[in-house]
């Protein structure tokens, strides 16, 4: 989805802050959070590629204003709320000390699912390292992990690695269509024009369906 | 941005009901999430990332392992599971300098950095270094000479990558624990150089 997460090559966002000593987690809230979605997680009623989209859904204003963990906090709601495993105001509720007015759909025991997201496929990955690929323009309103800046952009595959689940499908119970990732390699002046840093090169992780070859490089 | 940094927070008060919620219907418990968030905090961390990067600077064979199999080579440590399935290390030389990224979210070596500081999952950093990296490498303190290629590695897949710092000149002699003093986070993220020898 064309998000606020999709920030590659964004402006106006300022200085990266770099905090000294920084503790792992802020608040007692943020370390609750995360043990949360850890322990929700590894129940398996929803996949890792629906944990991201979960945070991507998160509105653009909140993503921006609640940071890491609200997002974390949010996206947990609301899966726990999809799965059937709360009702839609239960949070709420809790919070103003009276009962829910809805009930969960309630869920079944999640079927287990293999282990981990790379998988083994038959056939052999469709490019090598070094072709040139060109990344297609892609732009689905559920999950993806094609970053919006390096759409349409060509570049060469740098590294071939083995298949994984397809998020873009997996994060929608559409299934796990696995397929090879390739590091693709494209010049900063590729992606960002005139105006590019010389001599800098960003690599990004994609999907075999994410790419074509380029057809100048026959 | 506030961040959680205020004692009475919406966010707080949500994530206790929240966790009543899920422990009353039996989802979680509170010991659990203790052990969860114990393991995260103390067992995981940049120290161990650094002990795998002062073996490869000690020792040329590991050092090929690491960079032809980063799972298997952290794996040697014990280091494995949750985000470092596929781990992928990437080398620092004279010519090239490597860093990582993740510009849609905030994906990170959990196994070998532990979890990742504010500052890299904030959106100044996700939307410059793609765009801006040297930079933005130079406002965090590292200047890179316009000969060095810089290498950007947005981990969108579920590869994580580990920069390999480049060994600080001084250095030889050193016991591999010694060295990983020498490797911070940041280097191994790729903002910044490994400490340099001799100095503390």
């Amino acid at each position: 989805m064309n998000g606020i997460h999709d920030m590659g090559g964004m402006h106006g966002f300022g200085r990266v802050e770099v905090e000294p000593d920084e503790p792992v987690f802020h608040a007692a809230w943020e370390r609750r959070t995360f043990g949360m979605m850890m322990a929700m997680g590894w129940l398996d009623y929803w996949n890792v590629d629906a944990f991201r989209h979960a945070i991507e859904k998160v509105p653009a204003v909140r993503y921006l204003g609640d940071g890491y963990y609200g997002r974390w906090l949010l996206a947990l709601e609301r899966l726990l709320v999809d799965a059937g495993l709360l009702a839609a105001d239960e949070v709420e509720a809790r919070r103003a000390g009276r009962p829910p007015e809805t009930t969960p759909r309630g869920a079944p025991a999640p079927s287990p699912r293999a282990a981990g997201a790379q998988r083994e496929v038959d056939r052999p990955p469709r490019f090598r390292a070094g072709q040139a690929v060109v990344a297609r323009d892609l732009q689905p309103a559920g999950h993806t992990r094609l970053p919006g800046y390096a759409r349409r952009r060509r570049g060469v595959v740098a590294r071939v690695y083995p298949a994984w689940v397809f998020p873009d499908t997996n994060a929608h119970d559409r299934g796990e269509n696995p397929q090879h990732v390739y590091a693709v390699g494209f010049a900063a002046a590729e992606l960002w024009g005139a105006g590019a840093e010389p001599n800098a090169t960003i690599h990004v992780d994609l999907f075999e369906s994410y790419l074509e070859p380029d057809d100048r490089d026959e | 941005m506030s961040d959680g940094h205020d004692d009475i927070d919406e966010r707080a008060l949500r994530a206790e009901a929240l966790e009543a919620l899920l422990t009353e219907k039996g989802l979680v418990t509170s010991d659990e999430l203790d052990g969860i968030v114990r393991h995260f905090e103390e067992d995981l961390g940049p120290m161990n990332g650094a002990r795998v990067v002062a073996r490869a600077w000690s020792d040329p064979d590991y050092k090929r392992r690491l960079l032809d199999d980063g799972t298997a080579a952290i794996g040697e440590f014990g280091f494995e599971g949750a985000q470092v399935e596929h781990l992928v290390a990437v080398e620092n030389t004279p010519r090239v300098h490597n860093v990582v990224v993740c510009t849609l979210c905030s994906c990170y070596p959990w196994g070998v950095l532990g979890l990742p500081p504010a500052w890299y999952k904030s959106p100044a950093y996700r939307s410059r270094v793609v765009r801006e990296p040297r930079q933005l490498l130079e406002e965090m303190g590292l200047a890179l000479a316009l000969e060095v290629e810089i290498r950007v590695w947005d981990s969108s897949a579920e590869i994580r990558y580990l920069v390999l710092p480049e060994r600080p000149a001084g250095a030889e002699g050193l016991s591999e624990e010694e060295l990983a003093a020498l490797v911070t986070r940041d280097a191994m993220i790729g903002v910044a150089r490994a400490r340099a020898a001799g100095n503390d």
